[in-house]
């Protein structure tokens, strides 16, 4: 029996209780001790990680294969390298502190978390698999239930927001069907395990079609520009909870099967097409910090910063050096405790205050200094400022780039960097006008400030961004021998 | 073979017959008090034949070739069993004071059906294939236009006749000229005699345009939605589960075994229809407003995607196909079981009168929102699965924009399918449709459905055993 095993079995096991849980206690229960197990779990899997680890070749760890459609060589493999590893531990705390976020989450209790608990499902899932089959029906496991949990849950306009996520999210899966179902025909009909098709060469021409396919379908979930659309509405109708596990862990799954998929699979195409996605992710890089700017409403802010982030993690890929992707992980972790960190303050002031525009609040700071500071903390992380963890991975992404010495890859990585510029434009202006200065509606000076259960999660989340901030080389390090198994 | 060793390897179909006399007997004694059994009797005695089907059968023809056997067929005529069962099971509006003088015909007119289905599935010679669909098309204009009140079931009733009879036409035209080409109307001897000629080819494209009609792919689907309207739901729920899966399978066996050396020809005449089947049906089903006529031009898209499995005219299309049609009856019968019931219960049948359903009847809309998921391709659903290998067995021999556009489609079906669970459980409404009771035979059919679409892809059980006889089916 693989230890693997057990990222499925405790949200299915937490489904089942939930099914069975009569009142909000027992919900409530339920989750923390689910939610917790799972970090446990990943702790425990760092740990075997690291003593088992082999520093020199970096492959997989803890794999195995049990057949299950034996006609088209679908198994359930698993395995994990230190990437997966890595993306575990990240969903676990998201989804930890999710929980203490939607602590009181109204109506219908019992159902948001059963399509919570759902979706984590499909996240744990994606990570610890090696097989293309598995990998693709967990993603879209991961999917579905976003649709509910936006439209039942969600505020503002929800529907619309959540059909069109659905929609644009599943027509990129459907892209994603064709691509790996090609893969999978074209290198022979042997294996679906991605372990295998790697020893395997595909035809260059195949691998140009699907390597197109795959990448845009992932691409799309990672916010790939011009397929961002569904990000910003998506987020912003969202409850907290969602706008946290969706910007922190969703959004990762698009670009961890860009690599593991697209480039690790096909890596001829990735040298061919990549400048023409360069250009696509440079310029949402771009795109989206200049949209953030004009923004009013926090969520959206967010949300665009959450595209011009993603698109950086994709662009890092795609520079296909070691260096440059170490820095699109780094950035992955990054990038979804820190956006995770912001939706969770962003839901519970707006709880307090019933408007989320920035021109209708200020002086907060004053109100609530336990939100204020911990916002403050996330939009530092979120400019890069050193000893956070947003330095650390924009850093490493724009050396790794620069290793690349042709005039094109640089000019891009400069028009990324800028972007840096901008960000700190946005989060400044923002952390300034409603946090700081005279306070614009009295009614706001009677708020409280963070109780116990949010406390909790916001520690927690700044916990863990200052961690990778501070003590980026164990992690760069794990990140980058697994990394050799693609590049 | 002497003639009883003859009808004692037709078994399954002589047990069924035994059914049929046996409810049409308790029909005439029973009096009034005795049919208030009659479902349960019903259910049983098709259960027991059920059960006594998946005994071990051995392959092998019988009369001279006209009836052949082959654990495939064995396959489907097991599904088509445990659709009809489901179907009586859900059967409650043939137990109200408008339909239940109607109740010992409904059943055996049903099981007649079933009887046509099972001889079509097992000819092995075009005579026997032609009686079979027309004892099979016959009965179910009769069942359409039961509901004696209404003009729209009547209507239903005679659009069917008219279409099976104008098809039935076509395809005995086809027949004709196939015969006159070949001398021949056995399947295993025609083969041989087939080739690219034109005639011949005119023969098999009439011959396949009456096949077409009968699974409603575009552009021969026009009677579908108004037939699917008109007639009861428990007629429609068998003309779109029962109906579809036999015939589809039947057009796959004849592709496979009699028209196996123009494979070229059918491929491309099928390339066209599956693109316009699922595209034009997906866009026609956003705009309706009755869930039947909605679940009708759903079910034809979805004969699109069954037809894409055997495009590749390989074993292991014909397993998808057969799987999709496994998972389709429990995806499609759950829907129309909660159909069933609040139609019975309120009398709505449109797509907004679900507006709210799930703050009163919790169950019945998760039921039909494991339906709509199934029907959709969600995974971990079985309809994810047998969608997947349909597509597989497309890609597997290389039509790759076929299934791309068929791949984009469940898109756009995906979002009608949301439209559904986005009116039960999202949208708001003052009146909602009460909280209903469910009596049990209907609530036994639900759970078994739902078991059906949680289990049936999560275990690979049940395709390998398909995949089993698929290859057996071909040589």
């Amino acid at each position: 029996m693989n230890f693997l095993i057990i990222f499925i079995l405790i949200p299915v096991i937490m489904l089942l209780s939930l099914f069975a849980a009569r009142n909000r206690k027992q919900i409530l229960a339920i989750m923390v001790t689910g939610s917790i197990a799972l970090v446990a779990a990943s702790v425990y899997l760092v740990i075997r990680y690291v003593t088992e680890n082999d520093t020199t070749t970096g492959t997989m760890l803890f794999t195995s294969t049990h057949m299950w459609y034996k006609p088209l060589n679908i198994g359930f493999s698993l395995g994990v390298d230190g990437v997966s590893v890595a993306m575990l531990c990240l969903s676990s705390v998201i989804v930890l502190t999710g929980t203490f976020i939607s602590w009181n989450i109204q109506p219908l209790t019992k159902e948001f978390f059963l399509w919570f608990c759902l979706l984590s499902l499909g996240v744990f899932g994606f990570f610890i698999t090696t097989d293309l089959f598995t990998l693709f029906m967990f993603y879209e496991v991961a999917l579905i239930p976003m649709y509910l949990l936006i439209g039942i849950w969600g505020s503002g306009k929800k529907e619309y927001s959540a059909m069109k996520l659905t929609l644009m999210l599943m027509g990129a899966s459907s892209l994603l069907l064709v691509g790996i179902l090609g893969i999978y025909f074209s290198a022979g009909a042997v294996s679906m395990n991605i372990l295998d098709i790697a020893n395997i060469h595909i035809p260059l021409d195949k691998q140009l079609f699907f390597f197109t396919l795959t990448f845009i379908g992932f691409g799309v979930l990672g916010a790939l520009f011009p397929f961002h659309t569904w990000s910003p509405d998506g987020h912003a109708s969202a409850p907290t909870a969602v706008s946290m596990l969706h910007a922190g862990v969703l959004m990762k799954l698009g670009g961890y099967g860009c690599f593991r998929v697209s480039i690790y699979l096909m890596p001829e195409a990735a040298e061919i097409l990549a400048p023409l996605f360069l250009v696509l992710t440079a310029t949402g890089v771009f795109y989206g910090a200049l949209s953030a700017i004009h923004q009013r409403d926090l969520k959206y802010i967010n949300a665009y910063s959450s595209v011009s982030h993603c698109n950086l993690v994709l662009f890092a890929i795609l520079m296909l050096t070691r260096t440059a992707m170490t820095g699109a992980v780094l950035q992955m972790l990054s990038h979804g405790l820190m956006t995770a960190l912001f939706f969770a303050l962003i839901g519970t002031i707006y709880q307090r205050t019933h408007t989320r525009m920035i021109n209708e609040m200020g002086g907060l700071m004053k109100v609530m200094p336990f939100l204020g500071v911990a916002f403050v903390i996330a939009g530092l992380a979120s400019l890069g400022l050193p000893g956070l963890s947003g330095f650390v991975s924009e850093m490493t992404i724009f050396i790794g780039a620069f290793e690349n010495a042709d005039i094109f890859r640089r000019v891009l990585t400069i028009i990324a960097i800028s972007s840096i510029v901008i960000t700190a434009v946005y989060i400044l202006r923002m952390v300034g006008k409603f946090l700081y200065g005279p306070i614009q509606n009295e009614q706001h000076a009677a708020l409280t400030d963070a109780v116990w259960y949010e406390k909790l999660a916001v520690v927690i989340l700044i916990a863990g961004i200052a961690y990778i901030g501070m003590f980026p080389l164990g992690l760069s390090d794990m990140l980058n021998e697994s990394l050799s198994l693609i590049k | 073979m002497d003639s009883f060793s003859n009808f004692l390897f037709m078994r399954s179909e002589v047990s069924l017959l035994v059914v049929i006399l046996a409810l049409l007997v308790f029909d005439l004694t029973a009096g009034k008090r005795g049919m208030r059994y009659f479902q349960p009797i019903a259910i049983i005695l098709l259960a027991i034949h059920t059960i006594l089907h998946l005994l071990p059968h051995e392959a092998g023809i019988a009369f001279g070739g006209m009836y052949t056997y082959t654990p495939m067929a064995g396959v489907v005529k097991t599904i088509l069993n445990i659709a009809t069962l489901i179907i009586f099971l859900q059967a409650e509006a043939f137990n109200s004071e408008r339909m239940s003088n109607k109740k010992g015909e409904y059943y055996f007119l049903t099981l007649v059906t079933l009887l046509g289905f099972y001889f079509m599935i097992s000819s092995g010679h075009f005579l026997l294939f032609y009686i079979g669909l027309e004892m099979a098309s016959i009965p179910i204009a009769t069942l359409a236009a039961m509901e004696k009140q209404s003009k729209r079931s009547a209507e239903a009733g005679a659009k069917y006749i008219l279409m099976a009879a104008f098809s039935s036409g076509i395809m005995l035209f086809g027949i004709s000229y196939l015969y006159g080409t070949t001398g021949t109307l056995y399947f295993a001897d025609m083969p041989a005699l087939i080739s690219a000629n034109t005639l011949q080819i005119m023969a098999f494209v009439f011959f396949i345009a009456g096949m077409f009609f009968k699974i409603s792919l575009v552009p021969f689907h026009l009677w579908t939605p108004d037939v699917y309207e008109g007639a009861p739901t428990n007629v429609t729920s068998y003309l779109s589960v029962v109906s579809k899966g036999a015939a589809v399978f039947a057009l796959a066996l004849l592709l496979y075994r009699v028209f196996s050396n123009i494979i070229e020809q059918w491929q491309s005449i099928l390339y066209g229809l599956i693109i316009i089947s699922i595209t034009l049906a997906n866009l026609f089903a956003i705009r309706q407003k009755n869930i039947k006529r909605f679940l009708a031009f759903s079910s034809i898209s979805q004969a699109g995607y069954i037809v894409l499995g055997i495009i590749g005219g390989t074993p292991f299309g014909m397993t998808t196909l057969v799987y999709y049609i496994f998972v389709y009856l429990f995806s499609n019968l759950a829907a129309f079981g909660v159909i069933t019931i609040i139609e019975n219960r309120t009398g709505k049948v449109n797509i907004p009168d679900y507006k709210g359903l799930y703050s009163t009847n919790p169950r019945l809309s998760f039921v039909m929102m494991l339906s709509m998921f199934s029907l959709g391709g969600i995974p971990p659903f079985a309809g994810f699965f047998s969608k997947f290998f349909i597509f597989a067995a497309a890609m597997e021999q290389g039509f790759y924009i076929l299934v791309l556009i068929a791949v984009i489609n469940t898109i756009i079906s995906l979002y009608y399918y949301l439209l559904v669970v986005k009116a039960m459980f999202i949208d708001k409404n003052e009146h909602p449709i009460p909280s209903l009771r469910t009596d049990s035979y209907n609530k036994a059919s639900l759970i078994f459905c739902t078991a059906g679409i949680l289990l049936v892809g999560i275990f690979s059980i049940f395709m390998e055993k398909i995949e089993l006889f698929s290859f057996a089916m071909i040589q």
